[in-house]
């Protein structure tokens, strides 16, 4: 009997220690869960959740603190892979109308731009070049069409281009007939 | 040479009709110029070529008008001499439809050529690196229908030896006889080649794989071979089972070897090269030509008089049909390719461009079949032909519900499009589209995921660069305090006032001595004064 409980007590023991050791030795640094919906947002930096960019609202998301379904660049896919990851609930999306935007990219009239720099001191991911009383441009590569550049422009020269599918870029629509195929067993 | 048959087979394919006759009884015929050469940016697989002419310049036949930008690219030249009008976007023959950029020339009709580099008749002498240069300035893909850069898949530096160079000239599409038309009239250009590429990628042997269904030109190829003694070079005859001439079917045809999943012949120590591309090559090398021009089939019930003929890159499609006596009534749909990988054209004034190796004027009948798509019964056909030997249904079923995770882990990047599947669907279903669909959807999401990855690193690297610069601020602002700080405490008094007083205090000596020297007398005074 005695010697039951001083095994038992003493295994406890055993794996307390190890336990509190590993806990100190293999801590991880960060949260592992905002990480993997940070990596799920699609990184537009835009804002349209109310929080400064996607990391603040992917630590949200993973603290319980936001909805998943605030995020309009990422649309239903985002949500529903959030929803996935998170074994939540899907929900509708807040604000519809602006996932349904077709993607686009900032573009500078360049003969009205006065070379305020005030886009560019919007810009989430530094993608509009230029100095003060020096034309700006984007870079349309880089240019997440978050739309933080609009409001600032004193002379309202920026526009959002829709960004045009290309031979390299075009997807092959879903067959025709399938809505007919699909449901059956 | 005895005649060598392959002892190997590969899973599935199909017998089709061959439908060669119509178009490989008459010599390749050459056209004239069209009125306009459209030449896109991209024939081929990788990154866009870069025009390096303006709108309004004179170019000669031959001249480089795009560089390749990338490794893997490809340059392009101006197929005659004339004059750039436009540089802008232009219907391609893409299976979308869509627009892409173009550099139009109005030819001359002089056929002035410009300076050609130099030929090299003795390529053994010249460095690998210089020979690899010239057939990728040539602008030389693959002219199967890949249109992979030649001068890429030619390197093989730094990987596994190449044992065995495979020549492609199976052909195994119904009705496309443009290879079979070049080795019977080309044949010494052919072993050319093949010597160049043998050579360059260090291969000892060469098999090159042949349907049976085309006996002049396995003829024509061993007269040579036979003629030269060049025992290395072997025609192995396969048979025409569609589709021999996918490249890992043929190197399992001829060698027994299998290609693994997602890798490339050179993994297995086999390079795989087109009969008309190994052509291409000789002309690049032994006479400094340029690729500008292709041999073409023109077939089906729906053009007038079937045949073969060389076209020059950018020659719009309805100008090639002309040329072979134009429409016949029986026209249904015109495509680009062969009846099983082929698609179709939406706009007959697309350019025939590098890899466009037929076009199929089809009727009714010839056309591929759009009938209903019913649901699948699970019937395994697809299965038992699929010469990938993937299983076909799976793809179709999980590409349907979007599960693109699944689709993958049911290899569909292995699928080579080859269209047995849905040719024996008793359902009707359009298997490949679907995973084209597949494919297409799951690339479009690797660029999604890319930009992100890409925004975020900007952003961060953003916010990194904005606390920085306001520690910095902070630092030095709390520099300058510091240094008001450790001033002596006389400082501490207004300076202004000390120098109204200092200015005073000269004012009052000045006075004061003025007066001495003036009175002198007084001096008690004067210096009650000065206190």
């Amino acid at each position: 009997m005695i010697n039951a409980i001083i095994t038992i007590a003493g295994m406890a023991a055993l794996f307390g220690l190890l336990l509190g050791y590993s806990a100190i030795r293999f801590r991880v640094e960060g949260d592992p869960i905002a990480d993997q919906v940070d990596a799920l947002l699609p990184q537009t930096q835009c804002g349209q959740c109310s929080f400064a960019g996607c990391r603040p609202y992917a630590e949200a998301i993973a603290a319980g603190e936001a909805e998943i379904n605030r995020c309009p660049p990422g649309g239903e896919a985002t949500m529903i892979a959030l929803a996935e990851l998170l074994g939540r609930d899907p929900v509708p999306l807040e604000d519809e109308q602006a996932a349904d935007k077709p993607k686009s990219v900032a573009y500078i009239v360049e003969d009205e731009c006065i070379g305020c720099t005030l886009c560019i001191q919007a810009c989430p991911v530094d993608a509009i070049m230029g100095a003060a009383k020096q034309m700006h441009t984007v870079l349309t590569d880089e240019c997440t069409g978050c739309e933080l550049c609009l409001p600032p422009c004193p002379v309202e020269c920026i526009h959002m281009h829709p960004l045009e599918d290309t031979p390299q870029t075009w997807r092959w629509p879903f067959p025709r007939h399938a809505a007919s195929g699909a449901g059956h067993g | 040479m005895a005649e060598q048959k392959s002892p190997w087979r590969f899973h599935g394919g199909l017998h089709l009709d061959h439908h060669k006759a119509e178009s490989n009884t008459t010599p390749v015929r050459a056209i004239p110029l069209p009125p306009r050469l459209t030449l896109p940016m991209q024939q081929h697989i990788g990154q866009p070529a870069e025009p390096v002419v303006r709108v309004g310049d004179t170019v000669d036949k031959g001249q480089t008008i795009a560089h390749a930008v990338d490794y893997v690219s490809a340059t392009i030249h101006a197929p005659t001499s004339g004059r750039v009008v436009e540089i802008a976007k232009q219907a391609v023959p893409h299976p979308s439809g869509l627009q892409d950029l173009c550099i139009v020339i109005e030819p001359d009709g002089e056929e002035r050529w410009t300076e050609l580099p130099e030929p090299w008749p003795d390529y053994t002498a010249i460095e690998d690196a210089d020979l690899r240069e010239r057939i990728r300035w040539a602008g030389i893909v693959g002219l199967g229908g890949a249109a992979f850069p030649t001068a890429v898949k030619v390197n093989t530096s730094g990987r596994r030896a190449i044992d065995t160079l495979v020549i492609n000239a199976a052909e195994c599409e119904p009705y496309i006889t443009c290879d079979d038309r070049l080795m019977r009239e080309q044949a010494p250009d052919v072993i050319d080649g093949i010597a160049i590429l043998m050579h360059l990628v260090g291969a000892r042997e060469c098999l090159i794989g042949i349907e049976d269904n085309k006996p002049e030109a396995a003829d024509a190829l061993r007269a040579e071979i036979a003629r030269r003694e060049a025992r290395e070079i072997r025609v192995v005859v396969v048979p025409s089972v569609y589709p021999s001439g996918g490249e890992k079917q043929l190197i399992k045809l001829l060698t027994g070897k299998e290609v693994p999943s997602q890798g490339i012949p050179s993994a297995i120590g086999i390079v795989c090269q087109n009969v008309a591309t190994a052509v291409a090559v000789a002309d690049a090398i032994l006479r400094g030509r340029p690729l500008i021009d292709r041999v073409v089939t023109v077939t089906g019930r729906g053009v007038a008089k079937p045949g073969n003929f060389r076209v020059p890159i950018g020659t719009p499609a309805a100008f090639v049909i002309e040329q072979a006596g134009g429409y016949s009534d029986e026209i249904f749909q015109l495509i680009l390719g062969g009846p099983m990988m082929g698609f179709s054209l939406h706009d007959d004034r697309v350019p025939v461009t590098k890899a466009g190796n037929c076009l199929l004027a089809a009727s009714r009948e010839e056309a591929p079949g759009i009938d209903d798509e019913r649901p699948c019964i699970r019937c395994g056909q697809c299965v038992t032909v699929c010469p990938v030997q993937l299983l076909p249904q799976q793809l179709f079923w999980y590409a349907q519900a979007h599960d693109f995770d699944k689709v993958q882990d049911y290899h569909l990047f292995d699928c080579i499009e080859c269209g047995c599947c849905a040719h024996v669907c008793p359902a009707h279903i359009p298997l490949v589209h679907y995973y084209r669909y597949a494919k297409t959807e799951i690339w479009a999401q690797e660029r999604e995921r890319y930009k992100s990855d890409l925004a975020r690193r900007r952003h961060e690297a953003r916010l990194a660069r904005t606390a920085r610069l306001e520690a910095e601020r902070k630092a030095r602002l709390r520099q300058k305090k510091e240094a008001l700080e450790k001033k002596p405490a006389g400082a501490s008094k207004d300076p202004k006032k000390a120098a109204i007083e200092a200015a005073m205090k000269r004012v009052a000596a000045k006075k004061a001595a003025q007066q001495a020297s003036r009175e002198n007398t007084g001096t008690e005074t004067a210096s009650e004064a000065k206190d």
